[in-house]
């Protein structure tokens, strides 16, 4: 399986490190009520298909990556830098 | 038919043409009193447990390929209670007692064998820890033991106890009463004991959706009609967040394959289970002479039911590692099977948000030797519509109270568990 980092290109998997879903973390800690952090922190979609997940590029640049996957055929779709996509993980 | 020499005897003169079929294959009723999804162990075990323990039998195991045909079949069949928390340590010691007499208790050989678990220690922290956590299991009333080196070498003559390898062995923690177990046969024997008590088994009847009125869980849709029942349990570990979705809930659970590969026979030449310190492996040998060989996850989310080759070099390297005498030995088969990550590497067992609907699942490595305590508890749980002491801890609600049971620590990522 390889990954497109943008930086480094076409890269063996064995060079991510998978982080979490890139689901949007909550604003604000102050005012954001607990149990939407709760949520944040342990829940999961966890879907058998397409997705988007937050991955880091340990063993080369070490950007952290929006990947766009299917965790059922394990098919790579589209990658772009967290950052420009406005996400940090 | 009971299962017995005499009847063996028998048979055998009748050249085995009168054995009755094991369990019955019936068409799905409108209604049950109990719906138990997911015909592996762990449901299997739970419908067992509901008829024999609480007289509860108008109750359907719903599988949606056949029985044990997911992740019992998948595991690599070793059972052992070697926890450190208290709620882990005492379901797990649950199970292993049930597994004690669980032969005998279904008249099914389920080929349990107490042939123990080694854990090596390479480094003095780990030493530490191990002390830490033999102490802990003795305090619960779990056997353990820690082994020195020598008594290590004596015992696994073929393992390299040199000062040469890569991560030399300082000792080891051995449970003798774990072991291994037939994992087939666990379903079989189940299936068949259930099944003898009036449960139904449904093979190739996926459930599709569950029917709700109001907050209550009142039946399931499948692709075989509807069924209704107003007490449902999910046993689909792998899969949980998959069949709670169809529920509307969300869970605190990733899922990830783990791999397992078995070597070529070999005649008998490790009779216990042996696992690596420095790294996640563990390897036994089956009854049919095969080394039954397991590590980690690949580390990100999937689905998919099928191995890859990093990890079986990863694998075969630990192997390596402690036996450099298997280095010629040929691998025969490999596969991989989706496992429930929970938030805290502990399993789910209890009620859900919704009425009638319970949950069995998260059972991220360990599933197959909770097994029998896993059934067991859960059954309780349906049954009196509250959890048993053993698994009040297990709560879906813990993480939401701070209460995760985290045995290493690791924090909410599930791929560290």
């Amino acid at each position: 399986m390889l990954i497109r980092c943008p930086w480094c290109g076409d890269r063996d998997i064995a060079e991510f490190t998978y982080g979490r879903d890139a689901a949007a973390r909550p604003a604000d800690t102050a005012e954001v009520p607990d149990q939407v952090f709760v949520d944040y922190v342990f829940l999961r979609d966890n879907p058998r298909g397409r997705t988007a997940e937050h991955w880091q590029h340990t063993g080369g640049c070490r950007a952290w990556i929006r990947v766009e996957r299917d965790t059922l055929t394990h098919e790579v779709y589209a990658t772009a830098l967290a950052q420009t996509a406005g996400e940090t993980s | 038919m009971k299962y017995s020499a005499f009847n063996l005897a028998r048979n055998a003169l009748a050249q085995h043409k009168l054995w009755p079929l094991a369990w019955r294959d019936p068409e799905p009723k409108a209604a049950y009193d109990v719906i138990i999804i997911g015909g592996g162990g762990h449901g299997l075990a739970t419908a067992y447990y509901l008829a024999s323990e609480h007289g509860i039998t108008n109750v359907a195991v719903l599988e949606k390929g056949w029985i044990g045909g997911g992740n019992t079949g998948r595991n690599t069949t070793i059972v052992r209670s070697n926890y450190l928390l208290g709620p882990n340590a005492q379901l797990y010691e649950k199970a292993l007692q049930l597994w004690e007499g669980l032969s005998a208790d279904l008249n099914y050989n389920v080929m349990f064998s107490q042939r123990g678990v080694l854990n090596l220690c390479h480094s003095d922290a780990q030493r530490d820890a191990y002390a830490r956590r033999g102490n802990a299991m003795r305090l619960n009333g779990i056997d353990s033991e820690w082994l020195e080196r020598d008594r290590i070498s004596q015992m696994v003559p073929l393992l390299d106890c040199s000062e040469d390898a890569r991560f030399p062995v300082v000792g080891g923690l051995m449970q003798r009463r774990g072991g291994t177990a037939r994992h087939d046969a666990v379903a079989w024997g189940f299936a068949r004991a259930a099944n003898a008590r009036g449960v139904d088994i449904i093979q190739n009847c996926e459930v599709t959706g569950f029917r709700r009125e109001g907050n209550r869980v009142v039946g399931v849709e499948t692709t075989r009609g509807t069924i209704a029942a107003p007490k449902i349990g999910m046993a689909v570990a792998g899969h949980t967040g998959q069949v709670a979705a169809m529920a509307g809930l969300r869970m605190p659970i990733e899922s990830h394959v783990l791999q397992a590969m078995v070597s070529e026979p070999l005649k008998p030449v490790l009779d216990t289970v042996v696992t690596f310190g420095a790294g996640h492996f563990y390897v036994s040998q089956s009854d049919k002479g095969e080394l039954v060989l397991g590590g980690d996850l690949d580390f990100y989310p999937s689905y998919a039911q099928r191995g890859n080759l990093p990890i079986v070099e990863e694998v075969l390297a630990c192997l390596l590692q402690l036996f450099p005498c298997f280095s010629r030995v040929r691998m025969l088969r490999h596969w991989g099977g989706v496992m429930d990550m929970t938030m805290d590497g502990s399993p789910i067992i209890g009620k859900t948000p919704l009425d009638g609907l319970y949950l069995n699942g998260g059972w991220c490595y360990g599933g197959f030797k909770a097994t029998p305590g896993s059934g067991w508890v859960f059954a309780h749980t349906i049954a009196q519509d509250r959890p048993h002491a053993l698994n009040e801890a297990l709560a879906l609600d813990r993480f939401d109270r701070g209460c995760s049971l985290d045995e290493k620590g690791a924090g909410p990522v599930p791929k560290l568990h």
